[in-house]
């Protein structure tokens, strides 16, 4: 058509992916609320009922964003019972690495045995897992990666003001991650994403050191705005809101968590749909709460293979991001 | 609109619904957060659902302002369309 100019090759990959195998890691350091209310204003009642946390996981000083990603992303792998030899690509969802430079994927997937992987990372803060789970199934779709490591991982603890009773009481520490890989029948449905950057104000960085957040016009955003994502999600799927076993929202705060589920069932959500809570004891991780919830759900058996669970991820950005999986 | 009578009794509702407290003691003279136990949190959830029901815009800084049960109901009688 254009005379003498080649036309360039496209790749195309397979139609479908799933998740082929989960893994997650938390810090050992447990902090309960009794703990919270020896540095600062605030007790156990208090934070239950606000938040709907329990205990969470704090990582030592020595214990990094890069180190939790690694273990989790191994874990997935051992999970599925997949060589890191098989991986390509690894993408690494987090908004609190300690520098801009240099990124955690790259690092993490040479300490997984990864080599020479197509790496780079993902800032969509809590949603980033849904979002990186999205661009790692169109990667495969398009040819442009084989298997694809997704790791959300964070170390809120570097970021949170441990005097802040507003923070320092949600926010926490871990990494999960999925392996996504190709398949033959649809196990990632298309993700539903978005932003609305003219709410950026609600939640930040102060002076570039210590998350803030608009607690209460961020309840309300998440509480209204984020329902009709998931079901915006269910539709691209082509199912109905009556086929999903499972909700897992991003664990920001109980209460939210519930009132997303709330809105879901009058929507045509079946009352015995599972909903996820891992919050109450590992509080909220930013992009990890997903696969970490998604994770402990597996291991105890509230979570099945072959379940349709429906994610949906929301947070700085303001972002959101949401997709039907089928859990492997 | 509505009159303030049955705002008042809509607004019972739904703070019985989100907050579990009986109707009877949602009266115009009952602050939410000293007399009904209401936290900020479900604050906002009863200000959405009320905004449904009534057809009227509460922002968060409003919001601030309605210390009593009779506060709400003189708002959402002024606003409402």
């Amino acid at each position: 058509m254009t005379g003498d100019r080649p036309a360039l090759q496209l790749r195309q990959g397979p139609a479908a992916t799933r998740i082929l195998g989960v893994g997650s890691t938390q810090p050992d350091r447990v902090v309960t609320n009794d703990d919270l209310s020896e540095v600062m204003d605030t007790n156990d009642q208090w934070i239950r009922e606000r938040v709907g946390i329990i205990e969470r996981r704090f990582a030592d000083k020595d214990e990094l964003l890069v180190d939790m990603a690694v273990t989790a992303g191994a874990k997935a792998l051992a999970d599925a019972g997949t060589d890191p030899s098989e991986v390509d690509t690894v993408i690494v969802p987090n908004c609190t690495m300690p520098a801009p430079i240099p990124n955690a994927a790259g690092q993490v997937a040479d300490r997984i045995g990864i080599k020479a992987a197509g790496a780079f990372d993902l800032n969509a803060a809590c949603a980033g897992f849904c979002y990186g789970l999205g661009v790692a199934s169109d990667l495969i779709r398009a040819g442009s990666a084989g298997k694809v490591l997704v790791i959300g991982a964070e170390k809120l603890t570097d970021v949170v003001d441990p005097q802040d009773r507003s923070t320092a009481i949600i926010f926490a520490d871990g990494a999960g991650a999925a392996l996504v890989g190709p398949s033959e029948q649809p196990g990632i449905g298309p993700v539903a994403w978005g932003s609305a950057g003219d709410l950026v104000d609600m939640i930040y960085m102060r002076e570039h050191r210590y998350l803030f957040q608009e607690g209460q016009a961020v309840f309300r955003w998440a509480t209204t705005q984020i329902a009709p994502i998931a079901m915006r999600a269910v539709e691209l799927a082509g199912i109905q809101l009556s086929d999903v076993d499972v909700l897992i929202p991003h664990q920001a705060n109980l209460r939210i968590v519930e009132a997303i589920a709330k809105r879901l069932r009058a929507k045509g959500a079946r009352e015995d749909l599972v909903v996820a809570d891992d919050i109450r004891y590992s509080g909220n991780t930013s992009s990890a709460s997903i696969p970490i919830a998604l994770d402990h759900m597996r291991a105890a058996g509230t979570v099945k293979s072959g379940d349709v669970v429906l994610l949906v991820g929301f947070g700085a950005g303001l972002s959101y991001a949401g997709q039907v999986i089928v859990c492997p | 609109m509505a009159d303030k009578e049955e705002i008042l009794s809509g607004l019972a509702e739904i703070v019985e619904e989100v907050a579990g407290v009986a109707q009877d003691d949602v009266s115009t003279e009952k602050s939410f957060v000293d007399d009904l136990d209401i936290d900020s949190l479900s604050m906002v959830e009863i200000a959405v659902q009320a905004e449904d029901k009534f057809g009227v815009k509460i922002p968060d800084d409003e919001l601030a302002n309605l210390k009593t049960v009779g506060d709400a109901v003189d708002y959402v009688a002024a606003n409402s369309k």
